[in-house]
Protein backbone atom coordinates (compact mmCIF):
# COMPACT_ATOMS: atom_id res chain seq x y z
CA UNK A 1 0.00 0.00 0.00
CA UNK A 2 2.47 2.34 0.28
CA UNK A 3 5.03 3.50 -2.04
CA UNK A 4 8.23 4.62 0.07
CA UNK A 5 11.08 3.29 -0.15
CA UNK A 6 13.81 4.61 1.62
CA UNK A 7 16.89 3.97 -0.54
CA UNK A 8 15.50 6.06 -3.33
CA UNK A 9 16.77 9.48 -3.78
CA UNK A 10 15.63 11.79 -5.82
CA UNK A 11 17.68 13.04 -8.43
CA UNK A 12 17.76 16.10 -11.05
CA UNK A 13 18.89 15.92 -14.37
CA UNK A 14 21.96 18.01 -15.32
CA UNK A 15 19.80 20.25 -17.36
CA UNK A 16 17.45 21.14 -14.28
CA UNK A 17 20.48 21.46 -12.03
CA UNK A 18 21.80 23.76 -14.40
CA UNK A 19 18.59 25.57 -14.90
CA UNK A 20 18.53 26.09 -11.11
CA UNK A 21 21.66 27.82 -11.27
CA UNK A 22 20.33 30.03 -13.86
CA UNK A 23 16.95 30.88 -12.04
CA UNK A 24 18.78 32.00 -8.69
CA UNK A 25 21.07 34.06 -10.45
CA UNK A 26 18.24 35.34 -12.68
CA UNK A 27 16.12 35.89 -9.47
CA UNK A 28 19.06 37.91 -8.04
CA UNK A 29 20.06 39.72 -10.66
CA UNK A 30 16.16 41.03 -11.10
CA UNK A 31 15.50 41.78 -7.53
CA UNK A 32 18.63 44.18 -7.15
CA UNK A 33 17.93 46.21 -10.87
CA UNK A 34 14.46 46.85 -9.65
CA UNK A 35 16.04 47.65 -6.53
CA UNK A 36 16.62 51.97 -6.50
CA UNK A 37 18.00 52.39 -3.11
CA UNK A 38 20.98 49.87 -4.04
CA UNK A 39 21.26 50.68 -7.76
CA UNK A 40 20.84 54.25 -7.82
CA UNK A 41 23.85 55.20 -5.65
CA UNK A 42 26.05 52.30 -7.20
CA UNK A 43 25.87 53.34 -10.50
CA UNK A 44 25.59 57.41 -9.47
CA UNK A 45 28.50 57.65 -6.98
CA UNK A 46 31.45 57.13 -10.02
CA UNK A 47 29.68 58.43 -13.06
CA UNK A 48 29.00 61.89 -10.50
CA UNK A 49 32.33 61.70 -9.65
CA UNK A 50 33.84 61.30 -12.97
CA UNK A 51 31.53 63.93 -14.21
CA UNK A 52 32.67 66.13 -11.58
CA UNK A 53 36.56 65.64 -11.00
CA UNK A 54 37.34 64.53 -14.36
CA UNK A 55 35.31 66.51 -17.06
CA UNK A 56 33.96 69.77 -15.69
CA UNK A 57 37.34 70.52 -12.98
CA UNK A 58 39.69 69.23 -15.37
CA UNK A 59 38.35 71.31 -18.40
CA UNK A 60 42.23 72.17 -19.32
CA UNK A 61 43.92 69.34 -18.45
CA UNK A 62 45.32 67.00 -21.05
CA UNK A 63 43.85 64.01 -22.34
CA UNK A 64 45.69 61.66 -19.68
CA UNK A 65 44.64 62.63 -16.86
CA UNK A 66 40.60 61.80 -18.30
CA UNK A 67 42.05 58.70 -18.59
CA UNK A 68 43.85 58.25 -15.55
CA UNK A 69 40.10 59.45 -14.12
CA UNK A 70 38.84 56.50 -16.09
CA UNK A 71 41.00 53.92 -14.39
CA UNK A 72 40.24 54.88 -10.98
CA UNK A 73 36.50 56.23 -11.33
CA UNK A 74 36.12 52.34 -13.06
CA UNK A 75 38.00 50.87 -9.93
CA UNK A 76 36.12 52.94 -7.26
CA UNK A 77 32.92 51.69 -9.06
CA UNK A 78 33.05 48.45 -9.73
CA UNK A 79 34.06 48.43 -5.53
CA UNK A 80 30.41 48.64 -5.11
CA UNK A 81 28.60 45.97 -6.80
CA UNK A 82 30.95 43.55 -4.82
CA UNK A 83 31.06 44.60 -1.96
CA UNK A 84 27.32 46.15 -1.02
CA UNK A 85 25.43 43.29 -3.24
CA UNK A 86 27.41 41.03 -1.82
CA UNK A 87 28.68 41.94 1.60
CA UNK A 88 25.44 43.77 2.83
CA UNK A 89 22.68 41.84 1.33
CA UNK A 90 24.41 38.48 2.83
CA UNK A 91 25.03 40.11 5.95
CA UNK A 92 20.75 41.18 6.22
CA UNK A 93 19.87 37.84 4.67
CA UNK A 94 21.40 36.05 7.71
CA UNK A 95 19.32 38.26 9.98
CA UNK A 96 16.47 37.89 8.22
CA UNK A 97 15.91 34.39 7.60
CA UNK A 98 16.35 34.11 4.01
CA UNK A 99 19.74 32.51 4.31
CA UNK A 100 18.15 29.78 6.41
CA UNK A 101 15.09 29.31 4.12
CA UNK A 102 17.50 28.37 1.39
CA UNK A 103 19.32 25.94 3.14
CA UNK A 104 16.93 24.19 4.21
CA UNK A 105 15.37 24.25 0.59
CA UNK A 106 17.09 21.74 -1.59
CA UNK A 107 18.86 24.72 -3.67
CA UNK A 108 21.95 23.15 -5.24
CA UNK A 109 24.95 24.21 -3.39
CA UNK A 110 26.62 27.47 -4.43
CA UNK A 111 23.87 28.68 -5.92
CA UNK A 112 23.50 31.37 -3.65
CA UNK A 113 26.62 33.05 -4.00
CA UNK A 114 27.28 32.17 -7.31
CA UNK A 115 23.76 34.14 -7.76
CA UNK A 116 24.72 37.25 -6.13
CA UNK A 117 28.36 37.41 -7.94
CA UNK A 118 26.94 37.25 -11.48
CA UNK A 119 24.66 39.95 -10.17
CA UNK A 120 27.56 42.00 -9.14
CA UNK A 121 29.36 41.01 -12.71
CA UNK A 122 26.58 42.45 -14.01
CA UNK A 123 26.21 45.70 -12.56
CA UNK A 124 29.94 45.94 -12.62
CA UNK A 125 29.48 45.43 -16.23
CA UNK A 126 26.52 48.44 -16.31
CA UNK A 127 29.06 50.95 -14.64
CA UNK A 128 31.83 50.37 -16.85
CA UNK A 129 29.87 51.22 -19.85
CA UNK A 130 28.57 54.14 -18.76
CA UNK A 131 32.25 55.65 -17.80
CA UNK A 132 33.08 54.18 -21.04
CA UNK A 133 30.35 56.40 -22.69
CA UNK A 134 31.00 59.24 -20.46
CA UNK A 135 34.86 59.08 -21.30
CA UNK A 136 35.00 58.65 -24.81
CA UNK A 137 31.36 60.57 -26.20
CA UNK A 138 31.09 63.22 -23.01
CA UNK A 139 34.89 63.71 -22.23
CA UNK A 140 36.01 63.03 -25.92
CA UNK A 141 38.70 60.20 -24.87
CA UNK A 142 40.23 58.35 -27.76
CA UNK A 143 40.89 54.85 -27.10
CA UNK A 144 41.20 51.97 -29.48
CA UNK A 145 38.86 49.09 -29.63
CA UNK A 146 40.90 46.57 -28.24
CA UNK A 147 41.60 49.14 -24.92
CA UNK A 148 38.11 49.49 -24.68
CA UNK A 149 37.46 46.06 -24.69
CA UNK A 150 40.02 45.25 -22.31
CA UNK A 151 38.45 47.78 -20.01
CA UNK A 152 35.19 46.45 -19.73
CA UNK A 153 36.80 42.84 -19.64
CA UNK A 154 39.22 44.02 -16.47
CA UNK A 155 36.19 45.91 -15.07
CA UNK A 156 33.73 42.31 -15.45
CA UNK A 157 36.39 40.02 -13.55
CA UNK A 158 37.72 43.53 -11.29
CA UNK A 159 34.75 43.01 -8.94
CA UNK A 160 35.20 39.34 -8.22
CA UNK A 161 38.04 40.02 -5.70
CA UNK A 162 35.41 42.35 -3.70
CA UNK A 163 33.03 39.85 -3.93
CA UNK A 164 34.77 38.00 -1.96
CA UNK A 165 35.81 40.88 0.18
CA UNK A 166 31.71 41.81 0.75
CA UNK A 167 31.44 37.54 1.34
CA UNK A 168 34.15 37.59 4.29
CA UNK A 169 32.78 40.89 6.16
CA UNK A 170 28.67 39.49 5.53
CA UNK A 171 30.23 36.43 7.26
CA UNK A 172 31.86 38.80 10.13
CA UNK A 173 28.89 41.31 10.66
CA UNK A 174 24.94 40.62 10.71
CA UNK A 175 21.99 42.78 9.77
CA UNK A 176 21.45 46.08 9.49
CA UNK A 177 25.12 47.55 10.94
CA UNK A 178 26.72 45.61 7.56
CA UNK A 179 25.82 49.05 5.43
CA UNK A 180 28.18 51.10 7.89
CA UNK A 181 30.67 48.60 8.30
CA UNK A 182 30.98 47.80 4.87
CA UNK A 183 31.26 51.72 4.45
CA UNK A 184 34.29 51.86 6.37
CA UNK A 185 36.08 49.32 4.42
CA UNK A 186 35.02 50.99 1.21
CA UNK A 187 35.64 54.68 1.46
CA UNK A 188 39.07 54.32 3.32
CA UNK A 189 40.51 51.70 0.65
CA UNK A 190 39.39 53.96 -2.25
CA UNK A 191 40.98 56.47 -0.55
CA UNK A 192 44.16 55.32 0.41
CA UNK A 193 45.05 53.30 -2.73
CA UNK A 194 44.44 56.40 -4.59
CA UNK A 195 41.20 56.32 -6.40
CA UNK A 196 40.08 59.90 -5.30
CA UNK A 197 43.37 61.62 -6.07
CA UNK A 198 46.83 60.55 -7.53
CA UNK A 199 49.16 58.42 -4.94
CA UNK A 200 51.53 60.91 -5.44
CA UNK A 201 49.61 63.20 -3.57
CA UNK A 202 49.40 61.60 -0.31
CA UNK A 203 52.12 61.39 2.55
CA UNK A 204 54.68 58.93 1.63
CA UNK A 205 53.72 56.95 4.46
CA UNK A 206 50.04 56.39 2.60
CA UNK A 207 51.92 55.51 -0.72
CA UNK A 208 54.13 52.96 0.77
CA UNK A 209 51.59 51.04 2.14
CA UNK A 210 48.81 51.37 -1.03
CA UNK A 211 50.39 47.80 -2.48
CA UNK A 212 48.46 46.39 0.89
CA UNK A 213 44.91 47.27 -0.54
CA UNK A 214 43.19 45.03 -3.27
CA UNK A 215 41.99 48.30 -4.67
CA UNK A 216 44.97 49.52 -5.61
CA UNK A 217 46.09 46.32 -7.79
CA UNK A 218 43.06 46.73 -9.82
CA UNK A 219 43.28 50.77 -10.67
CA UNK A 220 47.37 50.11 -11.85
CA UNK A 221 45.49 46.90 -14.10
CA UNK A 222 42.95 49.12 -14.79
CA UNK A 223 45.73 52.04 -15.80
CA UNK A 224 46.96 49.57 -17.87
CA UNK A 225 44.29 48.57 -20.04
CA UNK A 226 43.48 52.49 -21.13
CA UNK A 227 47.57 52.81 -21.74
CA UNK A 228 48.93 54.63 -18.45
CA UNK A 229 50.45 51.15 -16.67
CA UNK A 230 53.92 51.03 -15.06
CA UNK A 231 54.48 47.42 -15.90
CA UNK A 232 53.95 44.31 -13.80
CA UNK A 233 50.75 43.67 -14.72
CA UNK A 234 50.90 39.38 -13.50
CA UNK A 235 52.41 40.29 -10.10
CA UNK A 236 48.78 42.54 -9.63
CA UNK A 237 47.06 39.97 -11.32
CA UNK A 238 48.64 37.23 -9.09
CA UNK A 239 48.04 39.34 -5.72
CA UNK A 240 44.04 39.95 -6.72
CA UNK A 241 44.07 36.29 -6.99
CA UNK A 242 45.87 35.48 -3.92
CA UNK A 243 43.27 37.86 -2.15
CA UNK A 244 40.15 36.65 -3.99
CA UNK A 245 41.01 33.43 -2.69
CA UNK A 246 42.14 34.07 0.98
CA UNK A 247 39.21 35.93 1.58
CA UNK A 248 36.95 32.90 0.24
CA UNK A 249 38.49 30.40 2.09
CA UNK A 250 37.80 32.36 5.45
CA UNK A 251 34.41 33.17 4.51
CA UNK A 252 33.12 29.73 3.75
CA UNK A 253 35.21 28.25 6.65
CA UNK A 254 32.80 30.38 8.92
CA UNK A 255 29.88 30.16 6.76
CA UNK A 256 30.12 26.28 6.99
CA UNK A 257 30.22 26.50 10.90
CA UNK A 258 27.98 29.17 11.67
CA UNK A 259 25.73 29.53 8.63
CA UNK B 1 5.37 1.16 14.23
CA UNK B 2 5.23 0.26 10.88
CA UNK B 3 8.81 1.00 9.41
CA UNK B 4 7.92 1.96 6.07
CA UNK B 5 5.37 4.25 6.58
CA UNK B 6 8.07 6.90 8.94
CA UNK B 7 9.01 9.51 6.86
CA UNK B 8 11.29 11.65 9.19
CA UNK B 9 12.80 10.68 12.76
CA UNK B 10 14.39 11.31 15.60
CA UNK B 11 15.71 9.17 18.23
CA UNK B 12 17.10 9.86 21.62
CA UNK B 13 18.58 12.93 19.85
CA UNK B 14 20.25 15.71 22.22
CA UNK B 15 21.01 18.98 21.53
CA UNK B 16 23.00 21.86 23.81
CA UNK B 17 23.73 25.77 22.99
CA UNK B 18 26.45 26.09 25.34
CA UNK B 19 25.14 25.69 28.86
CA UNK B 20 21.48 25.67 27.86
CA UNK B 21 20.19 22.00 26.78
CA UNK B 22 17.61 22.48 23.67
CA UNK B 23 16.70 18.54 23.45
CA UNK B 24 17.18 16.35 25.76
CA UNK B 25 16.83 12.64 24.52
CA UNK B 26 13.77 13.45 22.12
CA UNK B 27 11.67 10.71 20.13
CA UNK B 28 9.83 12.01 17.40
CA UNK B 29 8.27 10.00 14.87
CA UNK B 30 6.30 11.20 11.44
CA UNK B 31 4.49 9.09 9.23
CA UNK B 32 3.46 9.16 5.87
CA UNK B 33 -0.07 11.27 5.22
CA UNK B 34 -0.02 12.00 8.63
CA UNK B 35 -0.33 16.08 10.21
CA UNK B 36 1.82 15.93 13.24
CA UNK B 37 1.40 19.31 15.35
CA UNK B 38 4.38 20.27 17.73
CA UNK B 39 3.25 22.36 20.58
CA UNK B 40 4.78 23.82 23.37
CA UNK B 41 5.62 27.16 25.09
CA UNK B 42 8.29 29.30 23.51
CA UNK B 43 11.33 27.79 23.64
CA UNK B 44 10.34 24.26 24.56
CA UNK B 45 12.47 22.55 21.55
CA UNK B 46 9.97 23.14 18.95
CA UNK B 47 12.13 24.54 16.45
CA UNK B 48 15.48 22.89 17.06
CA UNK B 49 13.34 19.71 16.33
CA UNK B 50 12.52 21.58 13.11
CA UNK B 51 15.97 22.82 12.72
CA UNK B 52 17.96 19.23 12.89
CA UNK B 53 14.89 17.63 10.49
CA UNK B 54 15.62 20.17 8.20
CA UNK B 55 19.05 19.99 7.85
CA UNK B 56 19.95 23.42 9.58
CA UNK B 57 21.67 22.15 12.92
CA UNK B 58 23.61 19.42 13.70
CA UNK B 59 22.46 16.73 16.78
CA UNK B 60 25.03 16.67 19.84
CA UNK B 61 23.60 12.74 20.19
CA UNK B 62 20.98 10.97 18.95
CA UNK B 63 19.93 10.06 15.25
CA UNK B 64 18.11 12.60 12.90
CA UNK B 65 16.98 10.47 10.10
CA UNK B 66 14.18 11.94 6.43
CA UNK B 67 13.33 8.86 4.68
CA UNK B 68 16.38 7.04 6.33
CA UNK B 69 19.02 9.67 5.33
CA UNK B 70 21.15 11.94 6.42
CA UNK B 71 18.82 15.70 6.21
CA UNK B 72 21.84 17.49 4.88
CA UNK B 73 21.70 15.34 1.82
CA UNK B 74 20.80 17.20 -1.12
CA UNK B 75 18.82 14.19 -2.69
CA UNK B 76 17.11 13.97 0.51
CA UNK B 77 16.19 17.60 1.05
CA UNK B 78 14.09 17.56 -2.54
CA UNK B 79 11.23 15.62 -0.78
CA UNK B 80 10.79 17.85 1.67
CA UNK B 81 9.01 21.47 1.40
CA UNK B 82 9.30 24.10 3.93
CA UNK B 83 7.37 27.38 5.60
CA UNK B 84 9.79 29.03 7.88
CA UNK B 85 8.21 31.80 10.27
CA UNK B 86 10.65 34.48 10.02
CA UNK B 87 11.92 34.57 6.23
CA UNK B 88 11.71 37.72 4.76
CA UNK B 89 11.78 37.30 1.26
CA UNK B 90 13.02 39.58 -1.68
CA UNK B 91 10.45 42.51 -1.61
CA UNK B 92 11.16 43.02 -5.25
CA UNK B 93 10.86 40.03 -6.57
CA UNK B 94 7.44 39.00 -8.32
CA UNK B 95 5.21 36.56 -6.56
CA UNK B 96 5.91 34.17 -10.18
CA UNK B 97 9.19 34.36 -10.04
CA UNK B 98 9.44 33.62 -6.10
CA UNK B 99 7.44 30.36 -6.90
CA UNK B 100 9.30 29.32 -10.60
CA UNK B 101 12.73 29.79 -8.36
CA UNK B 102 12.09 27.54 -5.86
CA UNK B 103 10.51 25.11 -8.43
CA UNK B 104 13.81 24.74 -10.61
CA UNK B 105 15.39 23.27 -6.98
CA UNK B 106 13.14 20.50 -7.38
CA UNK B 107 13.01 17.68 -10.12
CA UNK B 108 9.35 17.43 -11.02
CA UNK B 109 8.11 20.16 -9.45
CA UNK B 110 3.82 21.58 -10.55
CA UNK B 111 3.02 23.77 -13.14
CA UNK B 112 3.55 27.16 -11.36
CA UNK B 113 -0.27 28.45 -12.25
CA UNK B 114 -1.37 25.22 -11.27
CA UNK B 115 0.33 25.69 -7.99
CA UNK B 116 -0.59 29.55 -7.56
CA UNK B 117 -4.64 27.62 -7.73
CA UNK B 118 -4.15 25.45 -5.02
CA UNK B 119 -3.00 27.71 -2.93
CA UNK B 120 -5.15 30.35 -3.79
CA UNK B 121 -3.32 32.87 -5.03
CA UNK B 122 -3.67 32.99 -8.99
CA UNK B 123 -4.77 36.85 -8.82
CA UNK B 124 -1.26 37.33 -7.21
CA UNK B 125 0.85 35.88 -9.46
CA UNK B 126 2.01 39.48 -10.88
CA UNK B 127 2.27 41.43 -8.21
CA UNK B 128 5.47 42.24 -6.76
CA UNK B 129 6.25 40.35 -2.99
CA UNK B 130 6.35 44.03 -0.92
CA UNK B 131 3.23 44.51 -2.13
CA UNK B 132 1.08 42.06 -1.12
CA UNK B 133 -0.33 41.96 2.78
CA UNK B 134 1.06 40.00 5.78
CA UNK B 135 -1.32 37.10 4.75
CA UNK B 136 -1.34 37.27 1.24
CA UNK B 137 2.69 36.45 1.72
CA UNK B 138 2.11 33.95 3.91
CA UNK B 139 0.31 31.70 1.29
CA UNK B 140 2.79 33.05 -1.33
CA UNK B 141 5.32 31.12 1.09
CA UNK B 142 2.85 28.37 1.49
CA UNK B 143 3.05 27.58 -2.52
CA UNK B 144 6.88 27.90 -2.55
CA UNK B 145 6.52 25.07 0.30
CA UNK B 146 4.29 22.65 -1.88
CA UNK B 147 5.41 23.51 -5.46
CA UNK B 148 8.14 21.07 -5.45
CA UNK B 149 5.54 18.33 -4.72
CA UNK B 150 7.39 17.48 -1.37
CA UNK B 151 6.34 14.36 0.88
CA UNK B 152 6.77 15.93 3.85
CA UNK B 153 5.94 19.56 4.71
CA UNK B 154 7.12 21.49 7.34
CA UNK B 155 4.93 24.33 8.23
CA UNK B 156 6.11 26.62 10.71
CA UNK B 157 2.90 29.11 12.04
CA UNK B 158 1.55 28.81 8.60
CA UNK B 159 -1.38 31.44 9.51
CA UNK B 160 0.31 33.94 11.41
CA UNK B 161 -1.62 37.09 10.02
CA UNK B 162 -4.10 35.80 8.64
CA UNK B 163 -7.99 36.09 8.91
CA UNK B 164 -10.23 33.50 9.52
CA UNK B 165 -11.04 32.55 5.55
CA UNK B 166 -8.16 33.09 4.80
CA UNK B 167 -6.73 30.36 7.34
CA UNK B 168 -9.25 28.37 6.00
CA UNK B 169 -8.57 28.25 2.92
CA UNK B 170 -5.13 27.77 3.49
CA UNK B 171 -6.20 24.79 5.91
CA UNK B 172 -8.30 22.85 3.44
CA UNK B 173 -5.49 23.44 0.83
CA UNK B 174 -2.73 21.58 3.64
CA UNK B 175 -5.55 18.73 3.97
CA UNK B 176 -5.30 18.43 -0.25
CA UNK B 177 -1.88 17.29 0.02
CA UNK B 178 -2.29 15.36 2.92
CA UNK B 179 -4.75 12.93 1.09
CA UNK B 180 -2.44 12.71 -1.04
CA UNK B 181 -0.19 11.01 1.38
CA UNK B 182 2.08 13.87 1.52
CA UNK B 183 3.43 14.24 5.54
CA UNK B 184 2.80 17.52 7.92
CA UNK B 185 4.66 18.75 10.64
CA UNK B 186 2.72 21.68 11.94
CA UNK B 187 4.31 24.40 14.57
CA UNK B 188 1.63 26.74 15.77
CA UNK B 189 0.23 28.99 18.52
CA UNK B 190 -3.20 28.17 17.80
CA UNK B 191 -4.80 25.24 19.10
CA UNK B 192 -7.43 25.41 17.13
CA UNK B 193 -5.37 24.85 14.47
CA UNK B 194 -3.49 21.88 15.59
CA UNK B 195 -7.45 20.78 16.58
CA UNK B 196 -8.18 21.28 12.83
CA UNK B 197 -5.68 19.96 10.96
CA UNK B 198 -3.63 16.99 12.88
CA UNK B 199 -4.39 13.46 13.81
CA UNK B 200 -1.64 13.70 16.07
CA UNK B 201 -0.14 16.28 18.53
CA UNK B 202 3.29 16.18 20.24
CA UNK B 203 3.31 18.39 23.54
CA UNK B 204 7.18 19.39 23.71
CA UNK B 205 8.66 20.96 26.71
CA UNK B 206 12.30 20.89 28.38
CA UNK B 207 13.37 19.73 24.97
CA UNK B 208 11.39 16.18 25.62
CA UNK B 209 8.13 15.05 24.16
CA UNK B 210 6.12 15.19 27.46
CA UNK B 211 2.48 14.14 25.81
CA UNK B 212 1.28 12.85 22.77
CA UNK B 213 -1.07 11.17 21.27
CA UNK B 214 -4.60 11.46 18.97
CA UNK B 215 -6.48 15.03 18.85
CA UNK B 216 -8.64 13.01 20.27
CA UNK B 217 -6.82 11.70 23.02
CA UNK B 218 -5.70 15.39 24.02
CA UNK B 219 -9.17 16.34 23.83
CA UNK B 220 -9.98 13.79 26.41
CA UNK B 221 -8.78 15.53 29.17
CA UNK B 222 -10.84 18.08 27.96
CA UNK B 223 -14.18 16.06 29.16
CA UNK B 224 -12.97 17.37 32.38
CA UNK B 225 -14.97 20.49 33.95
CA UNK B 226 -13.58 22.43 37.07
CA UNK B 227 -15.61 23.32 39.91
CA UNK B 228 -14.26 25.80 42.58
CA UNK B 229 -15.73 26.57 45.56
CA UNK B 230 -14.56 27.30 49.32
CA UNK B 231 -16.06 24.92 51.28
CA UNK B 232 -15.07 23.21 54.60
CA UNK B 233 -15.49 19.82 53.06
CA UNK B 234 -11.69 18.68 53.33
CA UNK B 235 -9.82 18.32 50.02
CA UNK B 236 -8.64 14.59 51.12
CA UNK B 237 -12.31 13.19 51.31
CA UNK B 238 -13.39 15.45 48.15
CA UNK B 239 -10.78 13.38 46.46
CA UNK B 240 -12.07 9.96 47.66
CA UNK B 241 -15.48 10.73 45.93
CA UNK B 242 -16.18 9.11 42.99
CA UNK B 243 -16.38 10.50 39.61
CA UNK B 244 -13.44 13.20 40.85
CA UNK B 245 -10.53 13.49 38.92
CA UNK B 246 -7.93 15.49 40.98
CA UNK B 247 -8.84 18.41 44.09
CA UNK B 248 -5.89 21.43 44.43
CA UNK B 249 -6.93 23.62 47.21
CA UNK B 250 -5.68 26.93 47.05
CA UNK B 251 -5.88 29.21 50.49
CA UNK B 252 -9.41 27.70 51.61
CA UNK B 253 -10.50 27.83 47.65
CA UNK B 254 -10.79 24.27 46.14
CA UNK B 255 -10.35 23.11 42.32
CA UNK B 256 -12.02 20.23 41.46
CA UNK B 257 -11.87 17.88 38.14
CA UNK B 258 -14.17 16.05 36.92
CA UNK B 259 -16.08 14.19 34.23
CA UNK B 260 -19.28 14.53 35.92
CA UNK B 261 -19.48 18.10 37.43
CA UNK B 262 -23.39 18.01 38.41
CA UNK B 263 -23.28 15.10 40.40
CA UNK B 264 -20.28 16.15 42.43
CA UNK B 265 -21.94 19.75 42.92
CA UNK B 266 -25.27 17.80 44.63
CA UNK B 267 -22.69 16.19 46.99
CA UNK B 268 -21.09 19.34 47.66
CA UNK B 269 -24.17 21.17 48.49
CA UNK B 270 -25.57 18.18 50.59
CA UNK B 271 -22.14 18.41 52.06
CA UNK B 272 -21.58 22.00 52.99
CA UNK B 273 -24.71 24.20 53.00
CA UNK B 274 -22.27 26.94 53.72
CA UNK B 275 -20.83 26.68 50.37
CA UNK B 276 -19.88 29.72 48.36
CA UNK B 277 -17.98 30.77 45.61
CA UNK B 278 -19.60 28.18 43.52
CA UNK B 279 -18.52 28.31 39.85
CA UNK B 280 -18.14 25.82 36.88
CA UNK B 281 -16.26 25.83 34.04
CA UNK B 282 -15.72 23.89 30.97
CA UNK B 283 -12.09 23.09 30.39
CA UNK B 284 -10.60 24.55 26.35
CA UNK B 285 -7.95 22.74 24.20
CA UNK B 286 -5.68 25.50 25.62
CA UNK B 287 -6.89 24.54 28.98
CA UNK B 288 -5.49 20.82 28.70
CA UNK B 289 -2.44 22.09 26.93
CA UNK B 290 -1.36 24.46 29.43
CA UNK B 291 -2.28 21.52 32.14
CA UNK B 292 -0.04 19.22 30.37
CA UNK B 293 2.94 21.58 30.70
CA UNK B 294 2.36 22.73 33.92
CA UNK B 295 2.48 19.27 35.37
CA UNK B 296 5.84 18.86 33.25
CA UNK B 297 7.12 21.76 35.12
CA UNK B 298 5.80 20.86 38.18
CA UNK B 299 7.60 17.32 37.98
CA UNK B 300 10.64 19.07 37.13
CA UNK B 301 10.67 21.42 39.53
CA UNK B 302 10.01 18.87 42.52
CA UNK B 303 12.93 16.53 40.52
CA UNK B 304 15.31 19.25 40.77
CA UNK B 305 14.07 19.71 44.51
CA UNK B 306 14.43 16.25 45.78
Amino acid sequence: MNTLDATVMRTMSPGRVVNAYAQEAKAECLRYLRNPGFLLPTLLFPSVFYVMFGILLNQHSGPETLRYLLASYGTFGVMAPGLFGFGVSLALERDTGLLTLKRAMPMPPGAYLLGKMCMAVVVAGIISVILLCLAIFVAGVVLPPSRIAAFFFLELLGVLPFCALGLLVGTLVKGQGAPGIINLVYLPMAFLAGLWMPLSMLPSVLQSIAPIWPAYHLDQLALSTVGLGQGGEWIHVAVLVGYTAVFLAIASRRLRRNG
Amino acid sequence: MNQDTCVARLEGVGKRYGNVVALDGIDLQIHRGEVLALLGPNGAGKSTSIGLLLGLLRADSGTVSLFGQDPQDIGTRRRIGVMLQSALLPPTLRVRELISLTASYYPAPLDVTACAALAGIEDLLGRNYAALSGGQQRRVQFAMAMVGQPEILFLDEPTVGMDLQARQALWAAIRQLVARGCAVVLTTHYLEEAEALAHRVCVIAGGKVISEGTVDALRARVVLRRIGCVTSVPATAIAQWPGVASVEAQQGHLAIATPDAEAVVRRLLDADPALSGLEVQRAGLAEAFSDITREAADTDLSREAA
